[in-house]
């Protein structure tokens, strides 16, 4: 039951936040694109839940689910994306670059794909420093497509590192469906192809989610090599910005309706006593609240902090 | 001609060593130092080790942290900047500079952007070492300089180390600095010797040198192009010019001051690169200098590099394509003496350093 009190928080904290986001958007606060994990909450619920201080998670410009889940500065996130001086980069990097190095968060890229390699190499220091830690790395299914996503895959299995690779397949690159961009759907059997252990999770769980890193993060602590999870799930909003497009024309909203009606965030409060769920909302929109009031409070940089941090 | 800075005989001159040599020294005592630092890169590990510059280095430190990779030059990149942002300081090793064209989007947009956009919270120990390749027919992918597009991307250090005092000294240096650096060496420099001290010592970035003296004119070579510029100075002494040859060393950041006061002084600036000269690093350094100058500029100037071709194998195309002794003193008598019927050396004089020198093959 903890673990499910847990999990139902994080997913909720997640909701509230990409919420709020889309509420204050149009009042042009948020000087930054923004992607919203709405409706994939429950993948970088269930895989965090199965990590630890010293691991680290690498997450895409559609980040703020599993930088929340990781355990990332919630202030020093809506900072970032209100442009910020108190932001996790200063206001140097927006919602498309979160970073949070003390939770473990690594840094976000805005370029498809990049991250990969990136976290490998996050993964190849655990393996060699012995630190014990392990690296998870998201990922949409658009990645899955560029030429350094094959590299990794071979390069990690090649030298056994401790890397969880999560395919967020949500069946869209931007407006772009799988059918007009994959030869075949059989993604987990291209993985397997390296010796990666890959399994396909369609059933929208987090609790299936979190079995399956749990038991993926086990054995690359007992020294194994990688693991991939492609989990299927549905972006509830547009591709960048705060609203719905289901009346765009490039997909149907009868997409969603099976995702919405198993909403992991209504699922999991329905299995709680209502006071526990009551208790937990109070404690979420607080600290949300609290995070958009400092966000608003801080100030921006100023002009001459424009050349700071070119070089280290 | 005089390749080292430190003559011999003063007690930090060390002995003489090739450029490879140098290069192989520097790895060995930065690993012996510091156990974060790591080689690894295509054939590094191989028994001919980057034609000898990483030699004995997987005996002495183990497979850990001497290994070669696939060919993922993208990712394998990517896996350098993770490890680098995750406390360790990879050399990621290449045989030739056009490789570093398949790591463009690690170098550019993550590498050179990682400190900066996200606000200071990382740092990345990169070092990336190339190799341009010239003579024995290497042709259109074996040869680029491409120096000056990393010259143009904030966040980012250049280096082209012209001999082996240097090279010793700016790779320490390279490793020690918490940015990623590229670090350019030449093929043709890699048989050269200087004196070599023993000891670990860093040429550190910004720092320019003048490597020959001269009142008539500023002669700045690239890499490779310090010894033809070098060369090109004792051609130029027996028709009466004296050029005063300046080696930038490091190219990001860039010692601009010292050409400035040269160029101020001589009133003629010649920029001889290892690469074109459209955007290029000459292009740059004369700009800046001209912008430096300001209101008493109106110096003469010229750049000079590769032909604006691809670069091609056979002799005859290839001779025509780059600059060599004879071309840069030509176009440093162009500019010294405009009046004069134009000159040029007698071109069995005026051969490239390696066709005196260097015997190949790779």
């Amino acid at each position: 039951m903890e673990h499910h009190r847990r999990l139902y928080r994080t997913l909720r904290l997640i909701r509230v936040v990409e919420e709020e986001v889309a509420r204050v958007y149009p009042t042009d606060v948020i000087k930054s694109p923004v992607h919203l994990s709405i409706g994939q909450e429950f993948i970088a619920a269930g895989v965090c839940d199965a990590l630890e201080p010293r691991d680290h998670v690498s997450i895409t410009y559609r980040g703020h689910a599993a930088y929340i889940a990781k355990g990332g500065d919630l202030n020093a996130m809506i900072a970032e994306m209100y442009g910020k001086k108190t932001g996790c980069c200063q206001g140097r990097g927006g919602s498309m670059h979160l970073i949070d190095m003390k939770a473990g968060v690594i840094g976000a890229s805005a370029v498809v794909g990049t991250s990969i390699p990136v976290a490998t190499g996050f993964a190849l220091a655990a393996r060699r420093r012995r630190t014990g830690g392990v690296v998870v790395c998201f990922i949409g299914d658009g990645a899955t497509e560029e030429g350094c996503f094959a590299e990794s895959l071979n390069f990690a299995a090649l030298h056994r590192l401790p890397i969880l690779f999560v395919c967020e397949n949500n069946g869209y690159a931007i407006h772009e469906p799988l059918a007009k961009r994959w030869a075949t759907d059989r993604l987990c059997e291209r993985v397997a192809t390296y010796g990666i252990p890959a399994r396909r999770i369609g059933d929208g769980s987090v609790f299936t989610v979190r079995d399956a890193a749990l038991e993926a993060v086990a054995a690359m602590r007992d020294g194994g090599g990688p693991a991939f999870l492609e989990i299927l799930c549905c972006r509830w909003r547009e591709h960048v910005g705060p609203n719905e497009d289901f009346d765009q024309g490039y997909r149907s909203a009868d997409e969603k309706t099976p995702w919405a009606e198993r909403d992991e965030v209504a699922r999991l409060a329905a299995r709680l006593p209502p006071a526990e769920v009551a208790a937990i909302e109070t404690d979420i929109l607080a600290t949300v609240s609290a995070a958009f009031a400092f966000a608003e409070a801080s100030p921006f940089p100023v002009t001459g902090d424009l050349h700071d941090h070119v070089h280290a | 001609m005089t390749m080292s800075t430190l003559e011999p005989g003063s007690a930090s001159a060390g002995r003489l060593l090739r450029y490879v040599d140098a290069l192989r020294e520097a790895f060995a005592q930065e690993m012996e130092r510091d156990e974060s630092v790591f080689v690894f890169g295509l054939d590094v590990d191989d028994h001919k080790s980057i034609q000898g510059s990483t030699a004995g280095l997987l005996q002495r430190f183990g497979p850990e942290r001497v290994f070669t990779t696939p060919l993922s030059e993208d990712a394998m990149t990517g896996v350098a900047i993770g490890a680098a942002m995750a406390g360790m300081r990879p050399v990621h090793v290449h045989i030739r500079m056009d490789f570093l064209l398949l790591c463009m989007n690690q170098l550019v947009n993550i590498a050179a952007k990682a400190r900066y956009m996200y606000g200071g919270t990382v740092k990345v120990p990169l070092v990336v070492r190339s190799m341009v390749g010239k003579s024995w027919g290497q042709g259109a992918q074996h040869s680029q300089g491409l120096h000056s597009m990393f010259m143009h991307v904030p966040g980012l250090k250049v280096v082209a180390p012209s001999n082996a005092h240097d090279a010793k000294g700016c790779m320490i240096a390279a490793i020690r600095d918490d940015n990623p650096v590229i670090v350019m060496e030449h093929r043709l420099l890699y048989p050269t010797e200087a004196y070599v001290p023993e000891t670990a010592y860093e040429v550190l970035p910004g720092k320019a040198r003048v490597v020959a003296p001269g009142g008539d004119a500023t002669l700045v070579g690239i890499s490779h192009m310090v010894v033809e510029c070098l060369r090109a100075r004792e051609l130029l002494a027996e028709v009466g010019i004296s050029a005063e040859v300046i080696d930038p060393i490091w190219l990001s950041p860039l010692d601009i001051a010292t050409i400035v006061e040269s160029a101020r002084r001589t009133r003629r600036l010649v920029v001889a690169d290892t690469g074109w000269t459209a955007c290029g690093a000459g292009a740059e350094i004369v700009a800046a200098v001209l912008e430096q100058l300001g209101p008493e500029g109106g110096i003469a100037v010229k750049r000079i590099g590769f032909a604006p071709t691809t670069c091609p194998p056979s002799p005859p195309l290839e001779a025509a394509f780059y600059p060599n002794p004879g071309t840069v003193a030509a176009a440093v008598h162009a500019l010294v003496r405009p009046k004069d019927a134009a000159w040029t050396p007698d071109p069995e004089r005026a051969k490239l350093a390696h066709q005196v020198q260097f015997r190949g093959p790779f």
